[in-house]
């Protein structure tokens, strides 16, 4: 063989070389649709059981509501499937080959969840529209950040979004100048923008004024279908609004599921949960 | 869709986002221009005139210039770690010293059968310590591009070795400063020994000459404040490029919120360990280039209290503005170099003192404090 034709051998035109091609993160299998399969979870802070053998089911598209008294361990739940808390025993897949549990938290932002936390967290130094471009859904590589400019489909990405969340025309304001209730669209908007297949909604209304709870409320039923929304809320009054299926947890485990009004008439939820606020 | 129209296709074209932009060039361009300025008057100054001439500016002068600038990039060092990402390093100082040993061993081999003992091989305290040969780790520092290789590859691996241990396992603020202050302290212990092979306590000095020019000399004095202006300004403008791109932004998030950054799919212990390195390697070279200037290097440079000056310095001048940080270096060095002529016992206490009424009274610094006011006026001019 002579040099020229071992030359294109190695440099065939059709191909990258593999070291280039980026890699892109597994794609989910929910082909029996169901998306998230949580089995027998446990947690234990300093001998508190923070969930106790849980098993949650989410479907591929749905809008569950979870609701529970304050340290039912939704919240630990979610950290659980996001890999901030690592789980005592149990399991946790991502459709029906991904094991969260091999994962650290990028990877599982990269596998396509997304997560709103409780109190608000935006980057309130910098301004709303870099928020939106640094939780878009790009490579996140060092030398990728140093020479990344937005292209024209990103930044129409990027309007489109502040439309979704009533934030256009604010966009070169710092996040840390918004409203409360602003701040808590804004991070609904970085999930929105990372095109998250989950999203895990930590009390998305805490603060707001009824106008806004309302308008919260639209957007996330609207994004049900084609996303998977999880929401955690304390106001029954917004659950009732959105909830096909609610989920009530009670000391880390599920103590009920159905719809809001199953779960309303279920006499052990209005004993350890409505009973006590109505 | 308006919100499209309202932005076009230009990220640029955002209101506020371009004037921010054309500030930050200017003040770079303001900023070199200063630093360009005083050194090439300060050399043309010394080289041109006569002593007895009003221009005039003395040996002395160019030296402690110098000095000064190398410190000045200390403190952007620093600046990069702890004002752009939140991470607060009291042993910056290490990392300079060690590009300074670098320097300094280059500089021993130089002086070659010149040395007291005469030995050509070996620089006087080996001999002294009756040494038969060269320690491994010696060899090929003769060569100047080896050891400008060290300068850098040091203290970025010593850098690497510890952000890689100490961000991923998630150490995060007063911690990490501790360990940060145990790092140089510790090397500095180290560095005191005589068989560790780097002179012990006396350190490396006596220098004769850099790449065969007499150290003592006006002219070379001068080129090397010139290479430390250049040095300086060079690492001005590149933190200044990094903290302009997609990756600044990234660093200031891991700097406001991790727990965010992490969860929109960063791995943010990389950034991390990588500006580490970044900022390892400006100190290493800020302090290679201060040690034919100052003709020595001992343990003393890993001295704790160094690194805490440098995040003085920065404290001084306005962490998070990169030229703030140069400016609080080169403020507080000069307040020192009087201060120490007058009374030298009452030093640290001043230092102490300006450190305590810096963070109470001016939190971002006399470059914060400036803008404010600037600001003031401004609105109520219009």
């Amino acid at each position: 063989m002579s040099l020229s034709e071992d030359f294109r051998q190695s440099m065939p035109r059709d191909q990258l070389w593999p070291f280039l091609i980026e890699k892109q993160p597994p794609a989910v299998d929910a082909s029996k649709n169901i998306l998230l399969y949580v089995e027998g979870l446990s947690v234990s802070f300093d001998g508190f059981k923070a969930l106790n053998d849980l098993n949650l089911y989410i479907n591929d598209g749905e809008l569950r509501c979870l609701i529970g008294a304050n340290g039912a361990g939704k919240t630990t739940l979610m950290d659980v499937i996001t890999g901030k808390t690592r789980a005592d025993s149990g399991q946790v897949w991502f459709g029906q080959t991904l094991d969260l549990f091999d994962r650290d938290e990028a990877e599982i932002a990269a596998l396509g969840i997304g997560r709103k936390f409780q109190k608000p967290s935006v980057f309130e130094a910098q301004t709303v529209f870099t928020n939106l471009e640094l939780a878009m859904k790009v490579n996140k590589s060092i030398f990728y950040g140093l020479l990344s400019r937005l292209g024209s489909a990103e930044l129409d990405r990027i309007a489109h979004v502040l439309e979704t969340i009533g934030l256009q025309g604010q966009e070169s304001m710092l996040a840390g100048a918004l409203s409360h209730g602003q701040k808590q669209w804004l991070e609904i908007g970085m999930l929105l923008i990372a095109d998250p297949r989950l999203m895990l909604v930590d009390e998305p209304v805490a603060g707001m004024t009824p106008q806004e709870t309302e308008r919260t409320a639209e957007l996330l039923t609207s994004l049900a279908g084609e996303r998977t929304v999880v929401v955690v809320e304390h106001d029954m009054e917004f659950v009732r609004s959105i909830a096909r299926t609610v989920t009530v947890l009670h000391q880390g485990a599920v103590l009920a599921e159905g719809s809001m009004q199953e779960v309303q008439n279920n006499p052990e939820v209005i004993e350890v949960y409505l009973g006590e606020g109505h | 869709m308006t919100a499209v129209g309202a932005i076009g296709s230009d990220y640029a074209a955002l209101p506020g986002v371009a004037d921010r932009a054309k500030e930050l060039r200017q003040g770079a361009r303001v900023f070199l221009f200063i630093l360009f300025a005083i050194t090439t008057l300060a050399a043309v100054g010394n080289l041109l005139f006569e002593p007895d001439s009003v221009f005039h500016v003395s040996t002395y002068t160019i030296t402690l210039l110098g000095k000064y600038l190398c410190y000045g990039l200390l403190a952007l060092a620093v600046d990069v770690v702890w004002g752009y990402c939140g991470i607060l390093s009291l042993g910056h100082g290490a990392f300079f010293a060690l590009g300074g040993y670098a320097m300094g061993m280059y500089l021993m081999r130089q002086i070659g059968d010149r040395g007291v003992y005469g030995n050509p091989e070996l620089p006087d305290f080996m001999v002294f310590l009756d040494w038969e040969e060269l320690p491994w780790y010696w060899l090929g520092f003769d060569q100047f591009w080896l050891a400008l290789i060290m300068v850098a590859l040091v203290p970025g691996l010593l850098a690497f070795g510890f952000g890689y241990l100490a961000f991923r396992s998630r150490v995060v603020g007063v911690y990490l400063s501790i360990m940060t202050q145990a790092l140089t302290f510790a090397l500095m212990l180290a560095f005191f020994l005589n068989e560790l092979g780097f002179g012990g306590n006396n350190g490396l000095t006596d220098f004769k000459e850099i790449l065969g020019y007499d150290l003592q000399k006006d002219s070379t004095r001068v080129a090397l404040l010139m290479l430390s202006a250049l040095a300086l300004g060079a690492g001005y403008t590149v933190s200044l490029w990094i903290m302009q791109s997609k990756l600044g932004r990234i660093i200031r998030a891991v700097r406001d919120d991790e727990t965010r950054t992490r969860f929109i799919g960063f791995r943010t212990e990389h950034y991390k360990i990588w500006l580490f390195v970044y900022s390892a390697v400006l100190a290493g070279i800020a302090g290679a280039l201060y040690v034919p200037q100052v003709g020595i290097i001992n343990p003393g440079e890993f001295s704790p209290l160094n690194s805490i000056e440098a995040v003085v310095w920065v404290a001084v001048g306005g962490r998070g503005t990169l030229y703030g940080a140069v400016l609080g270096a080169v403020l507080v060095n000069y307040a020192k170099t009087r201060f120490t002529a007058v009374w030298p016992e009452a030093w640290l206490f001043a230092l102490g003192a300006l450190f305590v009424g810096v963070t109470v009274f001016l939190p971002d610094g006399i470059v914060g404090w400036v803008k404010a006011r600037w600001l003031q006026v401004k609105g109520q001019a219009s």
